[in-house]
């Protein structure tokens, strides 16, 4: 050991106990608690959407009254995207990019802290509304004004500050990752050797800078229309409800990219060590990346076929929304090029990176039926739709998070997971998930509208069949649960490099890593 | 290894049940895909739903094929040697450029049929629909007709919680409604669609689109329908808690129906108007009142008079119960924050019906009553 390394250890302060996570400034520590928080995000928003699954079980209102149902689509959505998803990923950044880029931690650690704890207080200000009168948020994770604005209850407000802070919390953390991949990368470093997870990372932060204060923005606009007399939104002031809708989106759809992008990293990580190969045409996937996240500025009205927008303006966002099929090919045969002629071996990461490029394409070809604008006039707003999103955040995003919480989990721990109940658990999960989702294609084609509390009884065979699979996938998720804590609490010990084809700085540490990572900065050639 | 094989199987079976799924249903249409529709448009955006569709599964079956292909050949336990090759330009490029020739292919139909959906040229007559929290208007714009359309009321009866009546008994369950629109076929109709309160969608599958009813716009759409039938639809868009009771029923009646359901209709208009005209009794007040307020305003202030979450209770309110039967019938007919403006809705002796009723019901038993007549000078 060097004398630099003694010298930093000496004057480390080790905070123990409930210090150790308020006043935490390591990355790892950091990134477990995203990881934890958006797991109990996770299991909370799934309980809402069993609560959906069970109401819509047969034809007939039977367990909840219909704005409480609309309170769980809303709440289900707003929890998954906001509090599941976009934590998990920020969770495996700060674990993962100073490890990848031979860093001793992220650039900006108090900042680190901050971004985190935000989210507590965020989901609590949230969560809180289903306790006052009035209840939570009932008009869809999208919030469309008017429904939002001059007709939702006076918790609204609530919902509001929570995404604020959100927002905050996000730029703080895109800005701390941006500032760590552009400045602690090691000697040698070079950007077009970064690894993929870690280039979606860095485009996605970008993503989010430009597009959460937009968001804030749409928010305090609905804050002012609600309570200080404006009329944005509100067209009997002069105000334009479709305003609304194009501001969203703007947001929204980046958004979505926001949520996917780093899942492709993830599984560009995964798929080339268990193929033992390297990533086929990896400065290809880095433009088809910045390709679609640049696209993903400019097709936001796909959203909004149906509002009656000019047909020119219909056709430019039917057209620019198909281009997005492109890029997001190339990722895919890309994938498909990388395990051609490898030497696979299918552990449980590998399964679900296998799943997740299968399911995403579903999932993307869906969504090019319903980027050609004359057909989504018919898909807009129906279970088709929701099939689509569920296959791309569900079976897309999620399945990613959990092949890297696998992949990741005995660099993390120093142990190896369970890799039976890891085969069972990605089993179960992938035959419920398409028992969940894919019937919903068929109800929606068949004229199923979304957000719906009941149904024509025509749709009943397609819902019974979808509430049976979401059951199963929502209960088969508390094996994950118990997989994790099991290789937390101990195991067969993880070698520094765990799996046979990993490369990369990360697999060149003790598992699980130091804490300050990278004392030294390592040489890449 | 029987691990890896068992992987195996569930795999393939996986892959054949997702691919095969689509192509053996399509034989029983209407559960498993979009309808074909009646109008031209509506056949025109069938095909190229089918024609994307076909494309998505022919790409997909390509691209899993060679994957599968490959997880069954070059896996480490049947002893494939990694190959090293990480770029190949000229794959790189077909890869990039076939998909884009396949996007030229599909976006000349969708472009012809777009035009043709948002063409607005003059058509033979309109209709103006109005989107309200939670039911439609039509207004016949040359035949001075205007009617609500409510979800039917065995519908609405089998809807509620614990209802006890079985969905599968109710014709239509949820798909019905009192008052359909009613069109002749082979007629270009025009729709002017807005709202009164929040955003909704006017939705008819068979008609082949939708279209968003947004307060503040007037969107138009047109359809020209050729065989006379019923054909359902709902509210696509989320407009509040009972965004799934509002369902679209489009009537296309011959011409000479048509012309005889219109005279029907200005005969009922007129009957209304008289009743407006003339004095009523308490029991004539009541009785009516009852079938308005369950029609209008039970989905907010409930059956029961007691109101629920935000919706304020009646049963007992001060206005209903101590404020002037004035201020009362003022309250309905110009609305307060999410409650409409109910003048906009209903007649004279409606309105006098159900403030009659809210003042005694359920216990309220103010006693006094207000006339048509008295209505219509609070205008």
């Amino acid at each position: 050991m060097s004398t630099a390394i003694t010298h930093e250890e000496e004057h480390h302060e080790d905070l123990t106990g409930w210090r150790r996570w308020v006043f935490a400034t390591n990355h790892k520590d950091i990134g477990t608690m995203y990881l934890w928080f958006s797991f109990a995000m996770f299991l909370l928003g799934g309980a809402f959407a069993l609560v959906i699954r069970a109401e819509l079980f047969v034809p007939g209102l039977q367990l909840v009254e219909p704005d409480f149902f609309n309170q769980m689509t809303t709440m289900h959505g707003l929890i998954m995207v906001f509090g599941a998803v976009m934590p998990a990923t920020v969770g495996m950044a700060n674990w993962m990019v100073p490890l990848m880029i031979g860093a001793p931690d992220m650039a900006l650690p108090r900042m680190n802290n901050w971004s985190f704890w935000i989210l507590p207080f965020a989901f609590s200000l949230l969560v809180s509304t289903f306790f006052m009168e009035g209840g939570a948020p009932a008009f869809g994770w999208t919030f469309y004004a008017p429904l939002s604005t001059t007709f939702a209850p006076s918790t609204t407000d609530f919902f509001i500050f929570g995404v604020h802070l959100m927002g905050f919390s996000s730029i703080m953390g895109s800005i701390n990752i941006i500032a760590t991949i552009l400045n602690l990368r090691a000697p040698g470093m070079t950007l077009m050797k970064l690894p993929l997870f870690v280039w979606t990372w860095l485009i996605t932060a970008f993503l989010l800078i430009a597009v959460m204060p937009v968001l804030a923005g749409a928010v305090t606009m609905m804050l002012m229309d609600r309570n200080f007399g404006t009329s944005f939104f509100d067209a009997a002031g002069g105000g334009d409800p479709v305003l609304f809708q194009h501001v969203f989106w703007f947001f929204g759809h980046p958004e979505v990219y926001i949520m996917i992008l780093p899942a492709f990293g993830i599984v560009s990580q995964i798929i080339p060590t268990f193929a033992r190969k390297p990533l086929f045409g990896y400065a290809s996937m880095v433009y088809a990346v910045a390709a679609i996240a640049f696209l993903s500025f400019i097709v936001w009205a796909h959203h909004m076929f149906a509002v009656g927008m000019p047909v020119a303006g219909e056709l430019y966002f039917m057209y620019a929304t198909t281009l997005i099929a492109i890029p997001t090919g190339v990722k895919v045969f890309n994938w498909v090029a990388t395990m051609w002629r490898g030497a696979m071996t299918f552990e449980t990461p590998m399964l679900f990176a296998i799943a997740f490029v299968v399911l995403f394409t579903i999932g993307g070809l869906s969504g090019l039926m319903l980027g050609v604008a004359p057909a989504d006039k018919q898909y807009h707003d129906t279970y088709f739709v929701v099939a689509h999103f569920h296959y791309v955040l569900v079976t897309g995003a999620v399945f990613a998070l959990m092949a890297g919480t696998y992949y990741w989990l005995p660099k993390w721990t120093g142990y190896m997971y369970d890799e039976r109940l890891g085969k069972i658990h990605f089993w179960i999960s992938t035959i419920s998930v398409n028992v969940l989702f894919f019937p919903m294609h068929f109800s929606g084609l068949a004229g199923m509208p979304r957000r719906i509390p009941d149904y024509a009884v025509q749709f009943a065979d397609w819902n019974f069949l979808s509430s049976v699979g979401g059951f199963v996938f929502g209960f088969s998720q508390l094996l994950f649960f118990y997989i994790v804590i099991k290789a937390i609490r101990g195991g067969e010990p993880a070698t520094n490099r765990v799996w046979e084809g990993a490369e990369g700085l990360e697999w060149t540490l003790s598992s699980p890593p130091p804490h300050h990572s990278f004392t030294v900065p390592p040489e890449v050639r | 290894m029987s691990v890896i094989k068992q992987c195996l199987v569930s795999h393939t079976l996986l892959l054949i049940t997702m691919l095969v799924a689509p192509f053996s249903v399509l034989a029983e249409e209407s559960k498993f895909n979009m309808p074909r529709g009646v109008t031209e448009i509506s056949e025109e955006v069938y095909d190229i739903h089918m024609l994307v569709f076909y494309i998505c599964c022919v790409i997909g079956i390509a691209v899993f094929a060679v994957m599968f292909y490959s997880l069954l050949k070059h896996r480490k336990s049947v002893g494939a040697v990694p190959s090293q090759f990480h770029d190949n330009t000229a794959v790189e490029i077909i890869w990039t450029l076939v998909p884009t020739l396949i996007l030229v292919l599909i976006a000349v139909p969708a472009t012809k049929t777009l035009l043709k959906i948002e063409v607005d040229r003059e058509a033979d007559m309109s209709i103006k629909v109005t989107g309200w929290q939670w039911k439609w208007q039509y207004e016949y714009l040359d035949e001075d007709i205007s009617f609500f359309s409510n979800l039917s009321e065995a519908s609405n009866q089998a809807r509620q919680r614990a209802s006890g009546i079985d969905p599968s008994t109710v014709e239509n369950y949820l798909l019905d409604v009192d008052n359909p629109v009613v069109i002749p076929v082979n007629t270009r109709v025009r729709f002017l669609v807005t709202s009164a309160d929040v955003i909704h969608s006017w939705w008819v599958p068979a008609l082949g689109w939708k279209q968003d009813a947004i307060p503040g716009f007037i969107n138009t759409a047109w359809t020209e329908v050729k065989e006379p039938g019923i054909y359902r639809g709902q509210c696509a868009e989320l407009c509040g808690k009972d965004h799934g009771y509002m369902p679209v029923v489009l009537e296309a009646k011959s011409q000479a129906d048509y012309a005889e359901w219109v005279k029907e209709q200005q005969r009922k208009q007129e009957e209304a108007m008289l009743a407006s005209g003339r004095d009523w009794s308490m029991d004539e007040l009541m009785s009516r009142g009852e079938k308005i307020y369950t029609a209008n305003c039970a989905a907010c202030h409930q059956a029961n008079g007691e109101g629920i979450g935000m919706f304020p209770a009646l049963k007992g309110s001060p206005v209903a119960t101590q404020g002037s039967v004035e201020e009362h019938t003022k309250l309905v007919l110009n609305g307060l924050n999410a409650m409409p403006a109910f003048g906009a809705q209903l007649n004279d002796a409606d309105i006098a019906a159900i403030v009659t009723y809210e003042r005694n019901a359920w216990g309220n038993d103010v006693g006094d009553m207000i006339q048509p007549s008295a209505v219509k000078a609070l205008r």
